[in-house]
């Protein structure tokens, strides 16, 4: 126990740091700016404000899995197989997957209040919510168990294969709302004439979230690191445990 | 001496559709589940118009839910006894087990979904001739190929796993959705149900086959890895 105690050195840099900090500024600013500098939208009222944290995480949301499938063709594409582009395709998933719930969460709020429904089968909602539950499926693959480069190997392939099917998804949503639902739905964002600040302080929070992610991502993927090395070194300790028995 | 892949491919679809011959799991459990399923949705929706608008998404959910217990069992025979391990340690090419598979999950479809429709049509009482026949086929032929691809890959991903039997629902239903939404429009077509007509279920074939290229072209790519352990 004592050795893990000295060897754990955290996993924040300076760079980190930094960032962070930068994180909590923009943030802080957005809430400020979000809830009491914007005045309310002349339609929706004060419901306009959930826009200042929907936008982002959906943006946020789409960015991790864009990294996580990235990543992943690094890793399979790479002669090295290195790790490292596993752990950030995993880091960028898990947080993409906590980013895409508040997405979920927030419009389905801001839906309520503004259409009065929850849920409408709108492509864009649709295949948000299915690229959660893939997400989700990627997670558990991940969970699987075995060695690091079986975990590697496995979640890339169901990453890529993703990157397939969520086009797949929304093209056949697409179709299937196109031809069935002639009735348009109010888009959220459409027909909202922004003034400056409003406008400013949307902008301001996809950097502050953007900004965000990277830092949740960086601890996300050295933590995973470290589990990593444990597991190998476990490993080495049990061998050397075993072999000093047949010796003795 | 190396086979080539078709051969492969017959040997393993051969043996799998021997084994379900001869242990008649499919034919006395599969077939009446889903049989069962379909007098269930009766049960549930409790009218006949309805019941007649909605039989062709009632026929794909029902093969929605038998593909996970058909896969479930595809893959146990492989890994019951360590045979999928075999096959790659004695260099057996996983594309030929691919395709060998996917036939044989198929074929095993097929048989099941021919039990549905009639089932659809003594049941729900709908009505499909002519051009609808035509149509209902290819549909048929399409949407069964592409599940029997993404079921053998995805089957292959999760065999050996723990807790296999709740992670390949998990898997599978989001990426066969596109396949739900299609071949439910294109069946609904040929039925004629709700005033649409049977031209109007041609599209939805059409992205039906893009679904079996797109997954049948993934899985010869990926599945060596993905069974590779």
């Amino acid at each position: 126990m004592s050795t893990e105690a000295q060897t754990f050195k955290g996993v924040g840099t300076p760079a980190t740091r930094m960032y962070g900090l930068m994180a909590i500024v923009a943030l802080g600013w957005v809430l400020l700016g979000g809830l009491i500098f914007t005045p309310e939208d002349a339609v929706q009222g004060d419901a306009v404000r959930i826009m200042y944290v929907h936008v982002p995480t959906a943006w946020i949301a789409y960015l991790a899995f864009i990294v996580t499938g990235v990543a992943s063709a690094c890793w399979m594409i790479g002669r090295k197989h290195s790790l490292g582009f596993d752990r950030v395709a995993g880091a960028s998933a898990e947080v993409g997957v906590v980013f895409m719930a508040m997405t979920l969460l927030s419009g389905s709020l801001w839906g309520r209040i503004t259409w009065g429904t929850f849920w409408v089968w709108d492509p864009r909602l649709t295949t948000t919510a299915f690229m959660f539950v893939t997400y989700i499926g990627y997670l558990a693959v991940r969970g699987l168990g075995g060695t690091a480069q079986q975990r590697a190997r496995r979640s890339s392939v169901i990453a890529l294969l993703a990157v397939l099917e969520i086009p797949l998804v929304h093209f056949s949503v697409v179709m299937w709302r196109s031809l069935h639902q002639r009735a348009t739905v109010l888009s959220p964002d459409g027909d909202i004439k922004m003034d400056g600040l409003m406008l400013f302080t949307l902008l301001f929070g996809v950097f502050g979230f953007s900004v965000l992610f990277a830092w949740l991502v960086s601890h996300r993927q050295r933590i995973m690191a470290m589990q990593d090395a444990r597991q190998t070194s476990a490993l080495d300790v049990a061998v050397a445990e075993r072999l000093k028995e047949a010796q003795a | 001496m190396s086979m080539s892949v078709s051969r492969i491919a017959r040997a393993v679809a051969a043996k799998d559709l021997r084994i379900e011959l001869r242990s008649r799991v499919v034919s006395n459990q599969v077939l009446p589940f889903s049989g069962l399923v379909m007098i269930m949705f009766a049960f549930a929706l409790d009218n006949d118009d309805v019941l007649q608008r909605v039989a062709g998404g009632l026929v794909w959910l029902a093969t929605l839910f038998s593909l996970f217990i058909l896969v479930q069992r595809t893959f146990a025979v492989e890994t019951y006894d360590g045979a999928l391990d075999s096959l790659r340690v004695a260099g057996v090419n996983p594309q030929g087990i691919f395709i060998g598979k996917s036939v044989a999950l198929f074929v095993q479809l097929l048989v099941l979904e021919l039990v549905l429709f009639v089932a659809a049509v003594v049941l729900y009482r709908v009505n499909v001739n002519g051009s609808g026949v035509v149509l209902l086929v290819t549909c048929v032929l399409c949407a069964t190929a592409g599940l029997a691809f993404v079921g053998t890959l995805y089957g292959g991903l999760t065999a050996g796993a723990r807790g296999r039997e709740t992670l390949l629902p998990l898997l599978l239903l989001p990426v066969v959705a596109p396949v739900l939404i299609c071949a439910t429009r294109a069946t609904e077509s040929a039925f004629r149900s709700g005033g649409v007509t049977v031209g109007e279920g041609w599209p939805w074939v059409g992205v039906l086959a893009v679904f079996a290229a797109v997954f049948g072209l993934g899985g010869l790519l990926s599945f060596g890895s993905l069974i590779e352990e």
